[in-house]
């Protein structure tokens, strides 16, 4: 019992001890009030890493970029959050003990619908580069999307299919437990029923039986489906196109931003997403300056094509420097005075990014830009 | 004093955790009104609440009732997002927060109860590895079904389906839409109410153990024949345990929905049973205040390696590891008794029983 006594002092002690640490990091908030503090939640651990460090590695290079060019300066940091609403609201909060002034609020959907309700709460301005669902902006006025509301992604894909008359009969197959997956299909069949297309076949599956497809293969093929749309993230859709080779079953593929990322997955042979096309704002074949220079660099930096986070991520930070350089916006203001400006700026401002030109923002925060088709030819994106 | 001497060893231990708790929740309050506690701190009280709430209550089954259960997270869930939709409907009618907060957690409470009924009545004639194995199927199940489920408020009440949302709403909004989990949860726990469900439960859990059915159940652990034999009813005592765990876990559940904006289910998977579990075992099977303590610092304790980055999570399980060596290991347990023993002796008489320690 003695024992116990003082563990539980010194339990005592250490949650003090902690919590004095935690007032340290506030404190140093007015000192260094020469750069605008921008902060991030992501994966950057754990199965949604690749995502979490693309939006950190791209918003990194920007923010060197921006702050070489003058004018303001922004300081970036990221936390981890390892894909958990949970996790994502610790790691916000810790953010906001360093002295956060804007956010990029989340890197995927679900901690950033979490985050979201905080920045709203807190009145913190976020530009989230790729929490493309609609709870993330919904009802949240400082709250912005860089990348497509997960609708915008399920009807411009039917639509696309439709325009372009890519197929006669088409199969789906998505997650039934992820909101992105789902989010995308319901919109895509709605979109596709009205425009006439012909879905065939609508099998679904779940994280915990992503690892056999044969059953939702088969079903698609009796069906006769010549293409087949697959809303879902790159691991699964590895999977999917590998097993299909198996079977000798060879629609065409039509994925969606998820996809990007499947040609620098280890340990999948890139030949089978030969003619695999998909829509994605980014490409990284693009022969324009700045994305050219951008895959130069973060080629050179982490040895591998960037992926349209990446893209999304450095577009925020160019889009954010834009909105700050309009409304003169200086580092020692406060996250709230800094909140009502971009606020301001955002509804009313056009930006020009490599995830697309001419982008504008609804005031529900949602953006407004054209997506690219793209097929994947040799290896690499090439625009369809 | 003398009445703190009088007291019979037990009722002293229990008033101590008591204590510790109120002294914590005191010098955070003080904390939060001096405004010294950083925003990470501050982020984390009510899930930490909701995390001793889910200790103790796990540590009634596996260290007073004896048996492993694996699907604690389960009743979490089902409290959870039974409570999150009795909160929507009631903040229609009723504006004070606490009020509905409380209702919110009786209904969690009541729904992880009947689950626990419906699980622990076929289940509870298992023992041992068996008990494990079904309950940890349990939680799966429950995970399932959540994932699947769909309901909508509207002006006409409540809709519900299940796999696919065929709900037909006038307008009104989605509480519950399948995989996406809940949605604009009302964000109205706070820690005021955390602390609060914490004594409650710490006071039904120290009231049964010293009672006559608290005495029963324990027997049952000890020694499950020589129980019977005295006309001991098992499956009434083992149910009586688990079911006062899983609405305690509903209640930790609806606490910790009700501070986040969204919730999914996929929270509630076996991962964080098996947490709670290890607060548990780390704590001490049958000891609440191990249970707290432990809730508590393995919560802080992963935002406070922050630090360390990409090494985060290594260091956590190295210090885990430490940890569980550290508090079972004799010598050192004998060298913190010899300290505690040297340090509460100065202060009586110098003299000291040092060749003791």
């Amino acid at each position: 019992m003695k024992m116990k006594k003082v563990i539980a002092t010194a339990m005592v002690g250490f949650m003090a001890m902690g919590m004095l640490a935690g007032c340290g990091g506030g404190g140093a908030k007015d000192d260094a009030a020469t750069a605008i503090k921008v902060g991030g939640t992501g994966p950057l651990t754990g199965g949604a890493a690749i995502y979490g460090l693309a939006v950190q590695r791209g918003a990194e290079i920007a923010v060197e970029e921006v702050n070489a060019l003058g004018g303001v300066q922004f300081e970036f940091k990221m936390e981890d959050d390892a894909h958990d609403a949970e996790k994502a609201v610790n790691a916000y909060n810790a953010l906001k003990d360093w002295g956060m002034q804007i956010s990029l609020g989340s890197v995927t959907s679900t901690p950033g619908t979490a985050t979201a309700a905080e920045n709203d709460n807190d009145r913190i301005f976020a530009l989230t580069p790729s929490a493309s669902a609609t709870t993330v902006t919904e009802g949240h006025d400082n709250v912005f999307q860089m990348c497509f509301a997960d609708p915008n992604q399920g009807s411009a894909s039917a639509q696309y299919i439709a325009d372009q008359q890519l197929a006669t009969k088409v199969g789906v197959i998505y997650k039934n437990d992820d909101v992105y997956s789902s989010g995308i299909y319901e919109t895509f069949a709605t979109r596709a029923n009205e425009l006439g297309l012909n879905i065939v076949s609508t099998t679904t599956f779940t994280t915990d039986s992503q690892n056999d497809f044969t059953v939702q293969l088969q079903d698609a093929k009796n069906a006769g489906a010549d293409l087949l749309f697959l809303p879902m993230y790159y691991d699964a859709a590895s999977l999917i196109l590998s097993q299909a080779n198996d079977m000798g079953y060879a629609p065409k593929f039509f994925g969606v931003d998820g996809m990007d990322g499947i040609l620098t997955m280890e340990g999948f042979n890139a030949e089978l997403a030969e003619g695999v096309m998909l829509l994605t704002p980014f490409s990284a074949d693009a022969d324009d300056e700045r994305t050219k220079a951008f895959v130069a660099k973060y080629q050179e930096l982490h040895g591998e094509v960037p992926n349209q986070f990446a893209a999304d991520a450095y577009d925020c930070i160019y889009a954010l420097y834009q909105a700050c350089e309009n409304a003169g916006a200086t580092a020692d203001m406060t996250a709230e005075e800094l909140n009502d400006l971009m606020m301001k700026e955002f509804t009313s401002m056009t930006f020009d990014g490599l995830t697309g030109t001419g982008a504008t923002w609804t005031a529900e925060g949602q953006v407004n830009k054209a997506p690219k088709g793209m097929v994947i030819q040799n290896g690499v994106y090439v625009g369809m | 004093m003398n009445y703190l001497k009088n007291m019979n060893k037990t009722t002293r231990s229990n008033m101590v955790t008591y204590l510790m708790v109120i002294v914590a929740f005191v010098i955070v309050q003080g904390m939060i009104a001096t405004g010294s506690i950083s925003s990470s701190l501050k982020g984390q009280l009510v899930p930490i609440c909701a995390y001793v709430v889910m200790a103790i209550s796990l540590n009634l089954t596996v260290g007073i009732l004896g048996e492993l259960s694996l699907g604690h997270a389960g009743f979490m869930s089902a409290g959870a997002f039974s409570g999150v939709v009795a909160a929507q409907c009631f903040s229609q009618n009723i504006d004070n927060p606490v009020i509905v907060l409380i209702l919110a957690m009786i209904v969690g409470g009541i729904v992880a109860a009947i689950v626990g009924v419906l699980v622990g009545v076929p289940v509870l004639r298992l023992s041992g590895d068996y008990l494990a194995i079904v309950t940890l199927a349990f939680g799966e199940i429950i995970k399932g079904i959540v994932m699947n489920l769909y309901v909508g408020l509207d002006a006409a009440g409540l809709h519900f389906c299940m796999i696919k949302n065929t709900l037909e709403m006038d307008g009104g909004k989605m509480l519950i839409n399948g995989p996406m989990g809940l949605i604009g949860v009302p964000r109205i726990a706070t820690f005021v109410m955390g602390f609060v469900l914490v004594m409650v439960c710490l006071f039904v859990i120290f009231n049964l153990v010293n009672s006559k059915s608290g005495r029963a159940i324990m027997a049952l652990r000890d020694n499950k024949i020589a129980a019977q034999s005295v006309g001991i009813n098992v499956t009434s005592y083992k149910l009586m345990a688990f079911v006062i765990s899983a609405a305690m876990a509903g209640m930790a559940g609806v606490l910790f929905a009700t501070n986040f904006s969204t919730v999914v289910a996929s929270k509630f998977d076996i991962n964080t049973s098996i947490l709670v579990l290890v607060f548990v075992v780390l704590g001490g099977l049958g000891s609440m205040r191990g249970s707290i303590i432990a809730a508590t610092v393995l919560t802080v304790l992963p935002e406070m390696l922050r630090e360390f980055s990409e090494y985060r999570m290594l260091v956590y399980a190295i210090v885990l590891i430490v940890m569980m060596i550290a508090t079972n290991n004799a010598t050192v347990k004998n060298a913190l008794d010899g300290f505690a023993r040297k340090f509460s002796f100065k202060k009586k008489s110098e003299k000291g029983e040092n060749a003791n320690g």
